[in-house]
């Protein structure tokens, strides 16, 4: 056993877990943030996409012990209160979700892919950026909209702040 | 996942003491391939010694005619680095195709040589640019650090601390990637040195993992182009052969990948 210590949206936490436990089970059973899905949990589906230091990072693949001493954010983390964020404002304005299970995960690598790429993205880009997180609903095509969306939107709030 | 006891040093030397206190130590880089395969339990080391965070083994150099990539840098990080795109932009390439954006957040070169997939890419550029590796006690050059599948000359606890790569006049990589695992079915990186030498590297291909094609060499050292290859036929001994492609359809890849790598590298 280890006490962890880390940062998870904002907010200083720790928690007493075996070394073999793996970050989406500290977050979902010992933080109770079920927001954050196990998909496949072999690294391939990105239900489980969380930001560490600003990573977007499959954290079915991360001991929670390599996230100590992080600022982990995952997608309960991302709204201002009731006020959602551009991404996900996008995501239910686009119907770019069927069941729901995968959104976490596409939410949280779409918010980094819009960091990195900023105003420059194009569809080529968020399909193949989108490659680590699988739909088996939407057939993708409001997904992409969604993020080109949301990138727009980010623009126009990061401007305004 | 079997019981295990994580460890972070902050230097080489202090995680060359903690893995010879466990029993059954393993070193940890990015972990995407030892976590999944603990997670089987394919794998159960009584101590995990974690490499990621140790800065010494972070970080990219140029100077003159050598690129250095330090082991626990991120792929991520050597595909954005400008002394990768400019020194050797094959490399650079060869990371934006590894894996998916998560996944090259956290693997490592240093992960990826050490594994030593017989399908994964670093290897492919190792031994094609004439790469050499260097760890906490020695260094290898590229030619002997592999030695088949999931082999390496590394010794029980030695640690990949760089790999340094000579600048080349030339290089490229093409792969044809497994659409699931994004794995190479078969990748090529081919180099023309800066003293005019050809060498070709494939991986996803041989039984032994990454091999040098001479038959390619050859003929790309008479005429580096494409066209070079279209009458050249790679012997399909000893390739892999499984539900994703036969032998001799992966004798052929190499071939085809050498024609775009040469095509690519300009």
């Amino acid at each position: 056993m280890s006490t962890i210590k880390l940062t998870v949206n904002g907010k200083a936490v720790s928690a007493d877990v075996e070394d073999r436990t793996l970050l989406v089970h500290l977050l979902r059973e010992n933080l109770n943030l079920t927001g954050t899905h196990v998909g496949c949990d072999t690294s391939q589906c990105g239900a489980c996409v969380v930001h560490i230091d600003g990573r977007a990072v499959k954290s079915c693949t991360v001991l929670a012990g390599q996230a100590a001493g992080s600022n982990v954010t995952t997608i309960e983390g991302i709204s201002k209160g009731d006020e959602l964020h551009p991404m996900q404002l996008a995501f239910r304005d686009n119907h770019g979700l069927q069941c729901g299970y995968c959104t976490p995960g596409m939410i949280m690598s779409s918010i980094d892919i819009v960091h990195r790429h900023g105003g420059k993205l194009d569809e080529e880009t968020v399909r193949q950026e989108l490659e680590g997180n699988i739909c088996r609903c939407t057939g993708y095509h409001n997904i992409v909209k969604a993020v080109l969306d949301a990138a727009g939107r980010m623009k126009v709030s990061q401007a305004a702040e | 996942m079997y019981e295990t006891i994580y460890h972070r040093p902050s230097s080489v030397d202090e995680a060359v003491a903690l893995f010879g206190k466990g029993s059954d130590s393993k070193y940890l880089a990015g972990g995407h391939t030892l976590i999944p395969v603990m997670k089987q339990r394919l794998a159960a080391p009584s101590d995990v010694i974690d490499l990621g965070k140790i800065k010494e083994l972070i970080g990219i150099e140029a100077s003159g005619d050598t690129l250095t990539i330090k082991a626990a840098t991120t792929y991520f990080d050597i595909m954005q680095s400008a002394d990768v795109k400019k020194s050797i932009p094959a490399i650079a390439y060869l990371t934006s195709v590894l894996g998916d954006p998560a996944v090259r957040y956290r693997g490592t070169i240093g992960g990826s040589i050490a594994n030593n997939d017989p399908a994964a890419d670093f290897p492919a550029a190792l031994v094609s640019l004439g790469a050499t590796v260097k760890t906490n006690k020695r260094s290898i050059t590229a030619d002997d650090f592999f030695k088949g599948l999931f082999t390496t000359a590394l010794e029980d606890g030695e640690i990949i601390t760089q790999v340094s790569f000579p600048v080349p006049a030339k290089a490229g990589y093409e792969k044809m990637r497994h659409p699931a695992s994004r794995f190479a079915l078969t990748g090529v990186f081919v180099t023309k040195t800066k003293a005019g030498d050809v060498r070709v590297a494939a991986t996803g291909a041989s039984q032994n993992g990454v091999m040098r094609v001479p038959v390619i060499e050859t003929a790309l050292k008479a005429n580096w182009s494409a066209a070079a290859l279209d009458s050249v036929k790679v012997s399909d001994s000893g390739m892999l052969a499984d539900i994703h492609g036969s032998a001799a359809y992966r004798a052929n890849l190499v071939k085809v990948m050498a024609q775009r790598a040469v095509t690519a590298a300009g």
